[in-house]
């Protein structure tokens, strides 16, 4: 009998400090993101597509154009052209061109780069409603985010020596034999 | 004039009309109170983008409710199949006629008011039965079995919960219950507190929530015994439910809780419009205090088995009960 009412007084106590519990998880703050309003910071070691590393001081990329990522990528999704510019040494970046819909972020291409141009995007909001929205233009991007960190951006922008006349003396290291885009 | 439309008519058809429309609104603010505590409960914040906070949800979900096609399984009764939601939203709603909402708001005071909430609270179990029967889907007949069984186990010890009230009073009549608890209320006496928690208990058992929600279970039945109601169909069912919710706390606060009395010094027992304000208000706030708690309560515990449903109802909510009886009416007499 003592046994039969204590059972009770234990259940019932118990399920007191149950309403407890919940009760006071109902009254803290909540702990969601309002996700299209706001994003959360992903990790640093998240893997999205590759870019462009940016200088923030001088607006410049790093790539040589030694061909070292597109070489690596098993799925052939980068394209990297360059040219010398005249009385230059070193070969700079005209075009840098990635599909992302062949991509297995395999990560081959970052850690074949010797000089550590490319990184991998912290991008995860990625939708499109064709596949040619996922063939992105890096350098495109690259002076996007450049803008954005208030810099002005010193990427391919050799305009002048590209519309020099002899154009069969112009280096244009064409190496990618794909089509660059789709 | 008088004489098509006597005014007794006309007064009993603008209350249930009004009865209806605060049955309809009652369940639209709970349906996003419901999903509000849920969701702060697990951290996050329920509904939020239609409206400030989330405040349309309801309407926007009320509409796709309306829009859609209620479906009659080949195989199903079909007429049985279409009475049943209207069987289990009628009678929550007509039981509200005898509530006394303050000393002047009340629609009819019968003097069996108790004995007829209950008879009409029964025939919610009649409604889950024809629902789960006809719609010839193996999840909703066991929903309908399970909500049987429990329903006729807990019908008792609710029963009995309120006999001991009703014989305290002398009165099923809910205004003389009401006038009963001027000074104290029975929640407050020993023998009313162990009546108003087993009351309680009963009356979640009794709308069909956890942790009782066997006839629905969703990770078993899929949905129970609403598995192949769509649109207002399964529309109805949910008002039903917000309804019982509304009715059986509207019960428990004429019973147990003083109904439309304040606290001490802040009530008043008047007729005019202010006090008939006043006696709302206190009505109101105790009835969706224990709302309130029944969907904490909801949230809060996981769902017993079927033996521990039984086994909790016949070993120890009806002999309490009876005991608190038997105590009561010696008491009385004494």
């Amino acid at each position: 009998m003592i046994r039969y009412f204590r059972e009770i007084f234990e259940g019932l106590w118990s399920l007191l400090v149950g309403l407890k519990v919940t009760g006071r998880f109902a009254l803290a703050p909540t702990v969601t993101t309002h996700y299209p309003f706001d994003e959360l910071e992903v990790t640093p070691n998240y893997r999205g597509h590759i870019d462009l590393v940016v200088n923030p001081k001088t607006g410049k990329d790093k790539c040589i154009v030694c061909m070292m990522c597109q070489r690596a990528c098993p799925s052939g999704c980068i394209t990297v052209k360059g040219q010398k510019p005249e009385g230059a040494k070193k070969r700079v970046l005209t075009e840098y061109r990635l599909d992302f819909t062949k991509c297995s972020l395999c990560g081959n291409c970052v850690e074949a780069c010797p000089t550590s141009a490319i990184e991998f995007s912290h991008e995860y909001n990625i939708a499109g409603t064709s596949r040619h929205d996922f063939h992105y233009d890096l350098v495109e991007r690259f002076r996007d985010r450049c803008r954005t960190l208030g810099v002005e951006p010193k990427i391919a922008d050799l305009t002048p020596v590209a519309t020099k006349p002899k154009p069969e003396r112009e280096k244009t290291e064409s190496q990618g034999d794909r089509k660059p885009d789709g | 004039m008088t004489d098509v439309f006597p005014p007794d008519l006309i007064r009993l058809i603008v209350s249930f009309v009004i009865v209806v429309a605060f049955a309809f609104t009652n369940a639209a603010v709970l349906v996003l109170v419901e999903r509000k505590i849920c969701g702060h409960i697990q951290r996050r914040p329920g509904p939020f983008e239609v409206g400030p906070h989330g405040l349309l949800q309801t309407a926007v979900d009320g509409v796709k409710l309306m829009a859609k096609q209620m479906l009659v399984p080949r195989n199903a009764d079909a007429g049985l199949f279409r009475a049943a939601p209207i069987l289990s939203f009628v009678p929550p709603i007509a039981a509200l006629i005898v509530v006394p909402f303050a000393r002047m708001l009340q629609v009819r005071d019968l003097d069996i008011g108790v004995l007829f909430i209950l008879s009409l609270a029964a025939v919610n179990v009649l409604a889950i039965l024809v629902a789960g029967w006809s719609s010839a889907n193996k999840y909703s007949l066991f929903g309908a079995i399970r909500a049987v069984a429990q329903n006729v186990a807990y019908e008792i010890p609710l029963l009995l919960s309120l006999l001991t009230i009703v014989i305290w009073v002398g009165s099923f009549r809910m205004s003389d219950i009401v006038a009963a608890q001027g000074g104290f209320w029975f929640a407050f006496t020993p023998m009313g507190f162990v009546a108003f928690l087993v009351y309680f208990i009963c009356g979640i058992a009794e709308t069909n929530r956890a942790p009782f929600d066997l006839p629905e279970a969703e990770s078993e039945l899929t949905a129970g015994f609403h598995t192949e109601y769509a649109g207002m169909g399964f529309g109805l069912f949910f008002l039903g439910e917000y309804t019982n919710m509304l009715l059986v706390s509207a019960i428990a606060t004429t019973l147990f809780l003083g109904g439309w009395n304040g606290p001490a010094f802040l009530t008043t027992a008047g007729t005019g419009f202010w006090a008939t304000v006043i006696q709302t208000l206190w009505f109101l706030a105790k009835v969706y205090g224990l709302i309130v708690v029944m969907i904490w309560v909801r949230w809060t515990y996981p769902r017993v088995r079927f033996d521990q449903l039984l086994n909790f109802c016949w070993k120890i909510l009806i002999p309490i009960s009876m005991a608190n009886l038997a105590v009561t009416a010696v008491w009385l007499k004494l």
